[in-house]
């Protein structure tokens, strides 16, 4: 789940590029093959027996005994223990540090500040990993300079956690302070405005003439939307474990969406060799895209293992968790015009986001709005206002989350201008078209994700008028909101390793951060080998193994899933070649394509009693081991729009006098292609509902503006919803069959579950009180005010 | 985190004992509270002294009628316990209305009652705080004060006690017995806690090396007309915003005696007995309610992110004394405000 967003129509290879991924030297000896662009994938009958089914996680058992293990568990003897000292001001230099008192203590080995670090690269390209953003990647440890709060400036190194972390209170910092500025609001004179279609992120090319339309509008809306910086909060802190060769090599054990990322970024900044360090990742305990980049905290364990010649461990606090990336806070200003029919004329969405001093992150928030509904006159604006700040990072569905949020909840403001019902304004404005890029889609079956959403939320009993339904003391409101992602998909590799007894060990180098990744990849190598679960065995998070980019974007399940495909179809004309030879073979005559594998065979097409086991065409070619590794990249030819879709409908009950909001109903309709395990699917949608409810309600990043410091940098003081505040999500995955996408038909569903949710249920409780709360979170001062 | 010392306390005596060897020492009961406050440097203990195993953990009745709670009991254990739940079901509702299960569970009466303020400013050490670093000035007044005080601040603290638990306990008019280097001695409730005035170093009026041994609860339990209203940011888990404990007594339609308590918007629970004997006599009727509601917010002052408590602690009391009169107390487990 989660991660780089990007709207239009730039699909694989050209996306890679742009976001700086780039092959490294594993794949080469691989075979390359682009999936040809085809008019229509021959929809392939379901000889499956796992993809589409809700297969319980492979790696279930392991998360719940323990036996999985993180990036901060892995054990060797002699380890060495870091704990950071972070900045407690957030502009101005380093004047002294002291160690002193800190290095007194026994079991203190030393203390690396900007003064006594061992040498790290100089250049700006050499911090620059494969998703970076323009600008001077930020270097821990590197100078005396202050860019943030929260910034580490001294690691102390000790023979135990717990001395480490004493020691690390008693390191001494005099600062030469400047004064900072924090907030998103105010000084927008100095915002840099973004060029329309001048990049990737930058916001799109205007149509038609949207001021104009706008001011001669029959009905108009214009509204101010905000949303503060909200923070990612997995439950596992960033920390890493790297062990010390004795050739001197590093093993890495990192928390991380993308392990050859990684490895490519320490090498670059430690100049190492590519057979210097390996980077592993087994399992993350949530990541959600602040794992995309690579941490402070990995550089410096490095950094630490190489000063000292042995192995270390860096495990963040929550605390300095809130010292990483975080979701960027915007102000958004959007205008529609409509016919009093209820279609649109005019679109403009205006976004002002933050990002840091040296670095300049921002995503198309603005995009999302003229692209998915009808409408011939879209213009669309982006100001980045730099703070001192920590750079903002991808986090769950970025810039869709967000801009969705403000053009569905300015989508209902007009509904209620133009007397029409919410839902109903939608289907007036439906597009079977991207109006951005003016491209049909592979697929769209949002039609059908409002029609099956509205029916099992019952939309038709919502009374029209705010205020008009009341259950006791509360007020109850209805809702709703469309949501919209990229489907997008990325070059990868995937090797397969099938033994002579049936078993096959499929890898590539991308990572499970807890949305099942391991186990659709189970399904879909089962599948395509014709073998149970059991045989296969998963590899991944390991930066020797076969190229993948980072895990992120909701691209991997479609993806590694058609990386898989491709291999395995390798695998199985490598079988036939050997069955062929058999003396007799009833397969003799048999082309590629009309053989499958299924039930430890491969089977005729034809006639399934034309069969040769697996094992017998193996044995026969006295072959005990096939491996084929295959680089699979999408081919576009840009005819088509790749999205998924969602319809989410919401009920709120408020209590009249009090404020107290409670989420009572949530349906989710979603529209995402083939899905592969609806159990996983679920799942990855109901967690995005519940952090949809979160942003809607409780989650904001609090900034001391006269410290420009965060100051609930706690999951106490920090809200996410907690039980109570989630009661009963529906999720329905409509069926939408995309045979243009991918051989597969698979789309992502990491992302697309959060978008729409924060604006349903603000809906909802504009329906529900009569009172529009236009920035987030919705608490009960706002609502009462 | 400091390097401390630890030691166990053999009974309340050595624990005193060992106090007042160590000034600087802390006890240490369930940690849910004091570890955090370590681990940010905010606390630094150079011992603890564990306090665990002292025979403090007894809920039994005294003779006076009343009941008797070990400073030791969880605070799970004490919302569930029959004596509790039966005769002082009050207490019961705002202990459950507190923090989460597993924290309940560590939680111990007295640490309750010594848990320290949630101001974000407090818990920073690279900011200001006169409740931890006296004089160095406070960051709150003029920085995110939403979650602070309305009534009884001062200039140098605006700060309020977080406890759930204590609102209950002071409109019941608990009393607290402490030992100590000196005579053991017995603090009513509403002197327990205190307000800042210029020293918000000290939250209560326990002196140094004293002990809370257990809190007393009158015979008065109030079960039949009660409620503990808390409004928070999230249906569960947070500090309150604003909570009201509400207590009657009626006498036919009239009311009795009423017991008025808030959380979350002082520096100690908030109770006004002029208020609550304006109420005696009275019906039970909204008019009433509103009219008490302002009068104990009379003084109430908001600063620039918290002058919506006013307002809120004005709806909250006149729902909760509805609630209380009612016979239909605010339910902790079904989170639809009764
Ligand atoms: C995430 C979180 C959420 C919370 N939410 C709530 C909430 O909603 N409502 C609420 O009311 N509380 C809440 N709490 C606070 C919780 O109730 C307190 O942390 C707990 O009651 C403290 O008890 P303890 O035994 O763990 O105290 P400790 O942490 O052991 O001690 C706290 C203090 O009391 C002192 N102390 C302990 N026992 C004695 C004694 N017998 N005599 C003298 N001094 C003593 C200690 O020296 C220390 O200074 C929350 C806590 C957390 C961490
Ligand atoms: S309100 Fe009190 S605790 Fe908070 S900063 Fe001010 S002095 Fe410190």
């Amino acid at each position: 789940m989660n991660g780089i967003c990007r709207r239009g129509v730039l699909q694989g290879a050209a996306a890679l590029a742009a976001l700086g991924y780039h092959g490294d030297g594993r794949a080469g000896s691989a075979q390359h093959g682009a999936i040809p662009r085809q008019p229509g994938y021959q929809a392939e009958k379901p000889m499956t027996s796992y993809i589409g089914t809700p297969a319980s996680r492979v790696d279930g058992r392991a998360k719940v005994t323990g036996a999985a293990k993180y990036a901060g568990e892995f054990n060797t003897s002699d380890l060495v223990y870091g704990s950071v000292v972070t900045s407690s001001i957030a502009k101005g230099r380093i004047a002294r540090i002291d160690a002193g008192e800190a290095l007194r203590i026994d079991g203190v080995i030393d203390v690396l500040t900007h003064e006594n670090r061992p040498h790290m690269a100089s250049t700006d390209a050499a911090y620059r990993d494969d998703v970076a953003p323009e600008g001077s990647p930020f270097r821990p440890l590197y100078d005396e300079r202050i860019l943030f709060s929260g910034q580490p400036i001294a690691l102390v190194l000790a023979e135990e956690w717990e001395i480490a972390r004493f020691a690390a209170s008693l390191v001494r910092v005099e600062y030469e302070k400047e004064t900072a500025f924090t907030d998103v609001h105010g000084r927008h004179d100095e915002a840099v405005a973004l060029h329309p279609n001048g990049d990737l992120f930058g916001p799109p090319k205007p149509r038609g003439a949207a001021e104009h339309a706008f001011a001669a509008a029959e009905i108009r809306h214009e509204g101010e939307y905000y949303v503060p910086i909200e923070h990612h909060n997995p439950m596992e802190t960033y920390a890493a474990t790297v062990i010390f060769g004795k050739d001197g090599r590093l093993t890495v054990y990192d928390k991380t969406q993308g392990v050859q990322n990684v490895q490519r970024y320490l090498r670059s900044v430690f100049d190492m060799g590519p057979e210097d360090i390996r980077v592993m990742s087994p399992f993350a305990g949530g990541a959600f895209g602040s794992g995309l980049r690579p941490q402070y905290h990995v550089a410096l364990a490095v950094l630490a293992a190489r000063a000292l010649r042995r192995s270390v461990r860096l495990v963040l606090t929550r605390q300095q968790m809130y010292g990483l990336g975080y979701r960027p806070a915007m102000i958004q200003r959007i205008k529609l015009g409509a016919k009093a029919g209820g279609t649109l004329d005019a679109i403009i969405h205006d976004a002002t986001t933050v990002t840091s001093q040296y670095e300049n992150f921002y995503r198309q928030e603005t995009g999302w709005s003229g692209l998915l509904y009808k409408c011939p006159n879209a213009k669309y604006a982006h100001k980045l206002v730099r703070r001192d700040l920590a750079t903002p990072c991808d986090m769950r569905c970025p810039s869709a989350a967000t801009g969705v949020y403000a053009l569905e909840c300015a989508m209902d403001e007009l509904a209620v201008a133009l007397k029409l019902d919410p839902l109903d304004l939608r289907l007036r404005c439906y597009s079977d078209r991207d109006q951005n890029a003016d491209l049909p889609y592979s697929s769209k079956a949002l039609r059908e994700c409002y029609r099956q959403g509205a029916e099992a939320f019952g939309w038709d009993k919502r009374s029209a008028e705010p205020r008009s339904m009341r259950d006791g003391a509360e007020l109850v409101g209805c809702g709703m909101a469309t949501g919209v992602w990229d489907a997008m998909q990325m070059p990868i590799a995937v090797r397969i390793a099938l033994s002579a007894n049936g078993h096959a060990d499929v890898s590539c180098a991308t990572a499970d951060i807890g949305t099942g990744t391991y186990t659709i990849m189970t399904q879909v190598a089962a599948d395509r080998l014709g073998l149970p679960l059991d045989s296969v065995t998963v590899k991944l998070g390991d930066s020797t193994l076969p190229q993948s980019p980072v895990e992120g974007g909701s691209w991997m399940a479609a993806s590694v899933s058609n990386g898989i495909a491709t291999t395995a179809d390798a695998v199985r004309k490598e079988l036939l070649r050997l069955a062929k030879r058999m003396p007799n073979s009833p397969l003799a005559d048999a082309a590629p394509d009309e053989v499958r594998l299924a039930d430890g065979k491969l089977v005729s097409r034809r006639d399934a009693s034309r069969a040769v086991s697996i094992i017998d065409a193996m044995r026969s070619g006295a072959v005990d081991r096939i491996e084929q590794e295959h680089f699979t990249s999408f081919a576009d030819d840009g005819s088509y729009a790749h999205n998924t879709h969602s319809a989410v409908f919401a009920e709120v009950r408020v209590d009249e006098q009090l404020g107290v909001i409670r989420v009572t109903r949530v349906v989710s309709a979603v529209a995402a292609g083939r899905i592969l395990n609806p159990k996983t699917a679920a799942s990855q949608i109901m967690g995005s509902v519940v952090w949809g409810i979160g942003m809607a309600l409780h989650e904001e990043t609090l900034l001391d503006h006269n410290f420009g410091r965060i100051m609930n940098p706690n999951i106490a003081e920090y809200h996410v919803p907690v039980n109570a505040d989630v009661q009963d999500i529906k999720v329905i995955f409509v069926d939408e069959p995309d045979h243009i996408i991918n051989p597969l038909g698979i789309k992502g569903v990491g992302e697309i579950g959060i978008v729409g949710v924060a604006a349903a249920i603000a809906n909802a409780i504009y329906h529900a009180t009569g009172k529009r709360v236009r920035d987030l979170p919705i608490a009960v001062d706002k609502l009462l005010r | 985190m400091i390097n401390f010392q630890y030691a166990r306390a053999a009974d309340v005596a050595d624990a005193v004992r060992q106090m007042a060897a160590d000034p600087s020492a802390k006890f240490i009961a369930g940690g849910t509270n004091l570890i955090d406050l370590m681990k940010e440097d905010v606390e630094r203990p150079s011992r603890l002294i564990d306090i665990t195993r002292l025979p403090l953990k007894a809920v039994e009745q005294t003779p006076a009628g009343g009941v008797r709670i070990g400073a030791l009991v969880p605070n799970s254990d004490l919302a569930y316990h029959p004596l509790i739940e039966q005769r002082y079901p009050l207490l019961a509702s705002a202990i459950l209305a507190g923090a989460s299960a597993q924290l309940r569970n560590m939680a111990s009466a007295g640490g309750n009652l010594l848990q320290r303020t949630r101001c974000y400013y407090f818990y920073d050490i690279a900011t200001p705080c006169n409740k931890r670093e006296p004089g160095s000035g406070c960051s709150a007044i003029n920085g995110l004060n939403r979650i602070h005080a309305i009534l009884g601040a001062s200039e140098a603290c605006i700060a309020t006690h977080p406890s759930d638990m204590c609102v209950a306990l002071a409109a019941l008019d608990a009393e607290v017995h402490v030992a100590g280097p000196g005579e053991a001695r017995t603090i009513a409730f509403a002197d327990f806690h205190r307000l800042p005035g210029d020293t918000p170093q000290f939250d209560t009026n326990l002196q140094q090396g004293e002990i809370v041994t257990a809190v007393e609860l009158p015979p008065q339990g109030f079960a039949a007309h009660y409620t503990y209203l808390k409004i928070r940011d999230r249906l569960s888990y947070a500090f309150a915003l604003v909570s009201v404990a509400a207590a009657l007594e009626f006498d036919g339609a009239a009311i009795k005696e009423a017991r008025l308590a808030l959380g979350g918007v002082a520096h100690k629970p908030w109770r006004n007995m002029a208020v609550e004997a304006t109420l005696r006599g009275q019906t039970a009727d909204q008019a009433a309610f509103a009219r008490a509601a302002d009068e104990l917010l009379r003084d109430a002052k908001g600063y620039e992110h918290n002058s919506f408590k006013i307002d809120l602690a004005r709806r909250g009391i006149v729902r909760a004394l509805t609630q209380a009169a009612q016979g239909r107390p605010q339910s902790q487990a079904v989170k639809r405000i009764m």
